[in-house]
């Protein structure tokens, strides 16, 4: 169609509502050559943030300064398996090289999960802040542990074989179309494997257009601080704050 | 009891009928992840021969799964019928396929099966169906199903149009569904999932698709896709409930993941009928279904997860439903790896839902870490068109900004419309011609400008103002 149509002058203000790909036009039963390419282009970006492989080195020299760096992988070979075996990516592989600390503190686990684009644009920033803040929950940091194919609970076992108290794990989210750098932060009291979901206490949408690392990580910090208060994650923690007075 | 099938000096030994199954599956990587899959081309095609020559019979009064109290079990067991099953009681299950291929089956006698069949039957013959036949059998079936508009006749094809927003922001919602309807989709619903699950914004998004519907006299049906619980106490509380939605599962223990069992949903189903809502018909059920929920919920009892699916569709076909879709590429790589496998298990399931008398629609779908993309979800709605599909989802520009995976668009529904040239509901195709947002050949046209000044319309723009 050229020029502007009734359609498209009806729906143009109504833009503002919603993120939604509403009023792009028509060319018979297809979109505009712009709104096409610009879709795949999304798309693009965010197959390329699932299938691209972390960084674990340059990553190490960035966080060098905040504490002990680690390694570790999951028991998946490569990122097919990882997609379709998501048992696997939630067990240690052989070659962890973890590092030693005192028990009771906390282990960081940065972990690649569905999106090593989140890890490489978020997670420093979430830290540079993070560790800083550790020092008002008691919580001595352990290590931060770089996971490669790893799933969200890998965290809660590399946590479990540093002694930790606690874990906090920061892993690529399932990237959406509109943004593919979100990071997910999962974080358990008296980590293990095996821990149910549940026992979890989860934040997400961490990037510069969603939670902003700062704030992320001021909110962390804030549940780390209230699990060492109560002892536990997730919904129990929640349980037992509801029956505590304010602190 | 066990299944043998020879092939060249090698005996392959099936000990069940769960394992004979899962076996005969076309491969995908939720059977493999759930150990149950071939292992390999060789033993999976030994298995579909071994498939092939077993009695449909075998299946009567079979519990595959095996699960002692399972209510699906039950509903399945109680639910058959030997009248019904007698045309092709004496057929092995390859035979039950030429039965059906064959043009003397026509709709009335696949349609007059559907308490013979069981869902293991249906997923047994649908293992062995090359996807021509998955097309060229459910072709043949009719299932119409009615509340405002009319669903399921031959020659249409209805659409929901889906606006769903993050925050559920009333404004947002409006002006998707507005989008959509100048696009000329919401035929089969204007269904919202909401990305909360209160019972106060429950009543909020139906009372505003109904007062979109009713500002604009579409003859439609609207849906908020909340648990079932909570449509049950918008209910209560006097809100304009049309559709009552749910998601299920193939066994007991799956629906207990969605927080449902069958009480539940008669109970439901009869809250929904009591309001008298609908005006050319009382089917007033909307069910999502799905391969690897079962699976996912560790509910599968070693079952394939195309098997299981089907026995969710035993569920649904209680409760005569307006609409059952499954969300076929929504659950992710580690259940359909990619288009290819989405595409099998789409018409899979189409065709499984059809043979069981549900009018069965699909959301052709994927999410951004499956192997797919656009072209794999073009050739699986027009193939879905070719299969008689009942209705698909469509969303504005494939992206659901709300569920975050990429659904068909609006304007896939014009496609269908002015190149497969399938109709919409006949209720809703009038109602197009009326206002004027299509021509007498059905073409869709510029928005009108009478509806431009429509008081729904106007209001939404004062308040983008």
């Amino acid at each position: 169609m050229s020029g502007k149509s009734r359609t498209e002058a009806l729906m143009a203000p109504l833009k503002a509502m919603t993120e939604a790909r509403i009023g792009m036009g028509r060319s018979g039963g297809g979109l505009p050559t712009r709104a096409s390419l610009a879709f795949a282009l999304d798309h693009a970006r965010a197959k390329e943030a699932v299938w691209s492989e972390m960084d674990r080195t340059k990553l190490a020299e960035t966080l060098a300064d905040l504490g002990p760096i680690g390694f570790a992988s999951s028991r998946v070979s490569g990122r097919e398996e990882y997609l379709t075996r998501p048992d696997l990516g939630r067990l240690l592989g052989d070659e962890a090289d973890l590092p030693g600390a005192e028990p009771g503190g906390l282990a960081i686990v940065v972990a690649d999960g569905l999106s090593a684009t989140a890890v490489e644009l978020n997670a420093a920033a979430v830290l540079r802040a993070l560790v800083p803040a550790l020092g008002d929950t008691g919580l001595p940091l352990a290590g931060i542990v770089l996971a490669r194919q790893a799933r969200v609970a890998l965290g809660d076992e590399i946590a479990q074989r540093m002694g930790a108290a606690a874990a906090v794990t920061l892993i690529g989210e399932r990237p959406g179309l509109s943004a593919s750098d979100s990071l997910g932060a999962y974080i358990s009291w008296a980590p293990r494997p095996g821990m149910p979901n549940a026992d979890r206490t989860c934040i997400s949408n961490i990037r510069s257009g969603g939670l902003v690392p700062d704030l992320a990580a001021a909110q962390i910090a804030r549940l780390l601080k209230d699990m060492k208060r109560v002892g536990a994650s997730g919904l129990e923690m929640k349980a037992r704050l509801a029956t505590l007075p304010a602190p | 009891m066990s299944y043998v099938t020879t092939l060249e000096q090698t005996r392959f030994v099936f000990p069940d009928l769960r394992t004979l199954l899962a076996k005969a599956t076309p491969l995908r990587s939720g059977d493999v992840l759930a150990g149950v899959a071939a292992d390999g081309p060789v033993e999976r095609l030994a298995a579909q021969m071994a498939l092939a020559d077993l009695p449909l019979a075998a299946f009567v009064g079979a519990d595959v799964p095996g699960v002692e109290g399972d209510e699906v079990s039950e509903l399945i067991a109680a639910r058959h019928d030997p009248a019904a099953f007698a045309p092709v009681a004496s057929l092995t299950v390859g035979e039950f396929r030429e039965w059906l291929l064959a043009p003397e089956a026509d709709a009335a006698a696949i349609g007059a099966l559907k308490w013979g069949l069981t869902p293991e039957m249906v997923a047994a013959v649908s293992k062995i169906c090359r996807m021509q036949d998955l097309v060229s059998i459910a072709a043949k079936v009719r299932v119409l199903s009615a509340f405002r508009s009319t669903i399921g006749l031959p020659g249409r094809l209805a659409t929901r149009n889906q606006p769903n927003h993050p925050t559920d922001d009333t404004r947002g919602i409006a002006a998707s569904a507005l989008d959509g309807l100048l696009m000329g989709t919401g035929d089969a619903v204007i269904g919202v999932n909401p990305a909360t699950d209160s019972v106060e914004d429950y009543i909020r998004i139906v009372t505003l698709l109904d007062d979109l519907r009713l500002a604009l006299e579409i003859p439609t049906q609207s849906c908020c896709l909340g648990h079932v619980t909570t449509a049950m106490a918008a209910m209560d509380k006097g809100a304009p409930v049309d559709l009552v939605f749910q998601s299920v599962a193939g066994s007991q223990k799956a629906n207990d993941e969605f927080g449902v069992t069958l009480a539940m949903l008669a109970e439901a189903q009869e809250a929904a009928l009591a309001l008298g809502r609908g005006t050319v018909g009382t089917n007033a059920m909307y069910f999502e279904t799905g391969q690897g929920s079962a699976l996912s919920a560790e509910a599968h009892y070693g079952v394939d997860q195309q098997t299981m699916e089907a026995r969710a569709y035993a569920v649904a076909r209680e409760f005569d439903p307006l609409l059952v879709n499954t969300v076929v590429g929504f659950i992710g790589p580690e259940y359909l790896f990619n288009g290819k496998q989405i595409l099998r298990a789409g018409l899979e399931d189409h065709f499984c839902g059809k043979l069981l008398g549900l009018p069965m629609g699909v959301d052709v779908c994927y999410t951004n870490h499956v192997e797919a993309d656009q072209d794999d979800m073009d050739t699986l709605m027009i193939t879905l068109c070719a299969a008689g599909v009942n209705f698909v989802i469509t969303v504005p520009g494939s992206d659901d900004v709300m569920l975050n995976y990429q659904s068909l668009s609006f304007h896939d529904a014009v496609f269908a419309r002015e190149t497969l040239g399938l109709k919409p509901a006949p209720e809703f195709e009038d109602w197009l011609k009326r206002i004027g947002l299509t021509d007498a050949e059905g073409r869709l046209q510029d928005a009108p400008p009478a509806l431009a000044g429509n008081a729904a319309v106007t209001g939404l723009l004062e308040l983008s103002a």
